[in-house]
């Protein structure tokens, strides 16, 4: 007797029908990394922004080879350089409302400046005098975030607790290709997902992880077909037209903020300089491939379009390079200051009042600090 | 004229009431974690505030520690004071990352601008018969990380107090609540004005001049009944309760040891590397010359939390601090 004899008249009951819970087909990115500059999308595009994105992207640019220099000169401990991400730097610090919140990684001190933070004071952490320079409250900008992807959340999270307080604030986070691997990217994004958080993620998919290739960080179609699986929209967008990333980030908020949910954006594009000063880039990469990238830069796209449109006349251009030069020389000069640092800040910001066990610490410090003085004179 | 007899309070009621008390006080407490909603949570600690205060306020999230604690994070940057709670103490390392690169230390990190007043639940310790990965004494992490303060009740009323100071503090706190005694009752009344304590003060819970027996938590009660069953041996052991081991309170410690002249420090974290080598090494430092025995420590082994069938062997019992309190009759050459 064959088992299915045995089970003789047995019919089992088939199981409750299933649904999807989402249509996923909405949800899916295009096959084509979106586009403006130098398609019909164009002409439509607002001549005001083009010209506060080109503005932005000059003087990002310039702050970029600024800072690089500083390394040089041991004024900065380090510099990640975003130097051909400038438009993606850029676009998030502009789509933003003042009322809305920018959770930066590590890279993205240009965001940071752009949204209207101190220059010197986006430096604080990559100079070595203190970890965040800036009030986060006063920019809404929150600091810098080195861990990778662990900033994610937070944005998820304060983004949550403003529609709870009944704010119609939004959070945009960005994060790097390589940092969509780690497990904090996926709990945020979920998390968001199910609460309907009024936040943005924005992937800047540069191509690396320091040297690990995107090809070795992930066997998805695209970093933005990641947001199906959590039943989040996907935006894939070229990373390099500034005028693109604006558009897809704006509509994004827009949907945010309007109570349709969160959004995961990935924009292409490409690392120009090495990870940091300290990395030697040819290890992992061919320069012939650099200079593919080299021809598709963010300002020379929106020039040609602003030219091709009649929008940037030589006057402009004098007076944005001239902007960037100052503030560039500006940076250069407070930057070339020693910083001031009072040792005694160390016990400053553990906790709101010290424990015994810092106070005793501090008197210690204090002590050997008094007695340097004197030996001192 | 009627009186209906108070049906006393365990420990898990009086956190309870606790966060239903700070939730009434402040509508920016949130509770926040699994199971926390509908189900109270699996110790029921959070029973009834779903319902009471709605779901905003008191979410069951998802699966998931860091999202937990992270967007927390977030929560608490916005002004709000989330509550979170972990599930059980070796489920909260997933968020270790979040609790120590970011809840520890943003305000340090932002210069004081950025406090960020999150209480982060833990229920720890063995002796519940929990199978693996429940019974965890995970505090010598929690000390080990600077901008935290680490608290743990030992009391019905110390369970309501401190919480409500945790809550209310400014800087993020690790409470520490010892599972084995959240169904312990004491005399706490909850009709009664309830006290909130300062955290960082110790409390000696029973006085005596032989010896002094620095404890926490769980092993508080093991402490006390090993005194008990001392003073049939002449000792008249002294019994510290810590209540917080950041901010560590030397003071009251310190004068113990200073009275009795001589200590053992219990817990059920393991003996090296947990908070006991840190508190004998205070107490030296601080009662040196008052001593006449070295400071003794009855911990855990160094072990993985063993399986049920054999954590009695693994935890400090009471037997094993009588014969610790014994080798204080230490003479030079011993
Ligand atoms: C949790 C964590 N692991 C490792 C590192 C070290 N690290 C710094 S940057 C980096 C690569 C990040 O790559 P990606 O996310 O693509 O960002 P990109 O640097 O390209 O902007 C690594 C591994 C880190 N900062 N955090």
């Amino acid at each position: 007797m064959t088992v299915m004899e045995q089970r003789g008249a047995y019919r089992p009951t088939p199981p409750p029908a299933w649904q999807p819970r989402t249509d996923p087909a909405p949800l899916l990115p295009d096959a084509e990394p979106y586009r403006v500059l130098g398609t019909e999308a164009a002409a439509q595009a607002d001549p005001e922004l083009l010209r506060r994105l080109y503005a932005q992207l000059v003087r990002g640019r310039r702050y970029n080879v600024q800072a690089t220099a500083l390394t040089k000169q041991g004024r900065l401990a380090v510099y990640p350089s975003s130097t051909g991400q400038e438009a993606c730097e850029v676009a998030a610090a502009l789509v933003l409302q003042e009322r809305d919140w920018l959770f930066p990684s590590y890279r993205d001190t240009l965001a940071v400046v752009a949204r209207g933070v101190d220059p010197v004071e986006a430096l604080t952490l990559l100079r070595g005098d203190w970890h965040t320079g800036y009030d986060p409250h006063e920019h809404r900008v929150a600091p810098l975030c080195t861990p990778l992807a662990t900033q994610l959340p937070h944005a998820v999270g304060l983004a949550h607790a403003a529609r709870l307080k009944g704010d119609d604030v939004v959070a945009l986070a960005l994060v790097g290709d390589g940092g969509t691997s780690e497990g904090d990217f996926h709990e945020a994004l979920n998390f968001a997902a199910v609460w309907q958080a009024p936040v943005v993620f924005l992937v800047q998919n540069n191509g690396f992880a320091i040297s690990v290739p995107l090809a070795k960080q992930t066997a998805a179609p695209s970093l933005a077909h990641k947001a199906v699986g959590y039943g989040m929209p996907g935006r894939l967008v070229d990373g390099n037209d500034a005028a693109a990333v604006h558009e897809v980030l704006a509509d994004a908020v827009r949907r945010a903020r309007e109570g349709g949910g969160p959004t995961l954006v990935e924009a292409v594009t490409y690392r120009i300089d090495a990870h940091t000063n300290a990395d030697d880039a040819t290890r992992y990469r061919a320069d012939a491939e650099v200079e593919t990238w080299r021809e598709h830069d963010p300002i020379e796209l929106l020039e040609r379009e602003m030219n091709a449109r009649g929008l940037l006349d030589e006057d402009t251009r004098r007076t944005v390079r001239e902007a960037a030069e100052e503030m560039a020389a500006d940076l250069r000069a407070r930057m070339n200051q020693d910083a001031v640092l009072d040792p005694m800040d160390l016990f400053s910001h553990v906790y709101a009042e010290p424990t015994p066990q810092l106070r005793e610490q501090q008197a210690l410090l204090r002590a050997e600090l008094e007695a340097e003085q004197e030996g001192a004179h | 004229m009627t009186t209906v007899a108070l049906k006393p309070a365990t420990m898990a009621q009086a956190l309870t009431r606790a966060l239903r008390d700070a939730m009434a006080a402040d509508p920016t407490v949130h509770v926040l974690g699994e199971d926390v909603g509908a189900l109270g949570g699996v110790f029921r600690v959070t029973d009834g505030l779903a319902k009471e205060f709605g779901e905003d306020r008191c979410t069951d999230t998802p699966l998931a520690e860091a999202g937990i604690l992270g967007t927390a994070v977030g929560m608490a940057m916005y002004g709000l004071r989330p509550v979170v709670e972990m599930q059980f103490d070796a489920f909260a390392y997933p968020a270790f990352e979040q609790l120590i690169s970011h809840v520890a230390r943003m305000r340090n990190r932002t210069r004081g601008r950025m406090p960020l007043p999150i209480t982060v639940r833990v229920p720890y310790g063995g002796g519940i018969g929990g199978v693996e990965h429940h019974s965890d004494s995970s505090e010598a992490y929690y000390i080990a990380t600077p901008g935290l303060h680490v608290v743990t009740p030992a009391t019905v009323a110390d369970a309501y107090g401190l919480l409500r100071a945790a809550i209310a503090s400014d800087d993020p706190v690790v409470f520490l609540e010892p599972k084995r005694l959240y169904w312990s009752k004491d005399s706490w009344n909850p009709q009664e004005p309830q006290s909130v304590e300062p955290i960082g003060r110790a409390v000696v819970r029973r006085p005596g001049r032989s010896a002094t027996l620095i404890t926490y938590g769980p092993s508080v009660p093991v402490c006390l009944e090993a005194a008990e069953a001392a003073r049939a041996e002449g000792w008249d052991l002294e019994v510290v309760d810590l209540r917080s081991l950041v901010p560590f309170d030397d003071e009251t410690v310190a004068a113990s040891v200073r009275r009795t002249g001589r200590a053992v420090v219990v817990h059920e974290s393991g003996s090296f590397g947990g908070p006991g080598g840190e508190i004998a090494a205070r107490v030296t430092e601080r009662c040196f010359h008052h001593l006449e025995a070295p400071v003794l420590r009855v911990a855990g082994f160094d072990l993985p939390y063993p399986p049920p069938m054999l954590e009695r062997h693994h935890l400090p019992g009471v037997d094993r601090i009588l014969d610790a309190v014994a080798r204080l009759q230490w003479e030079a050459g011993n």
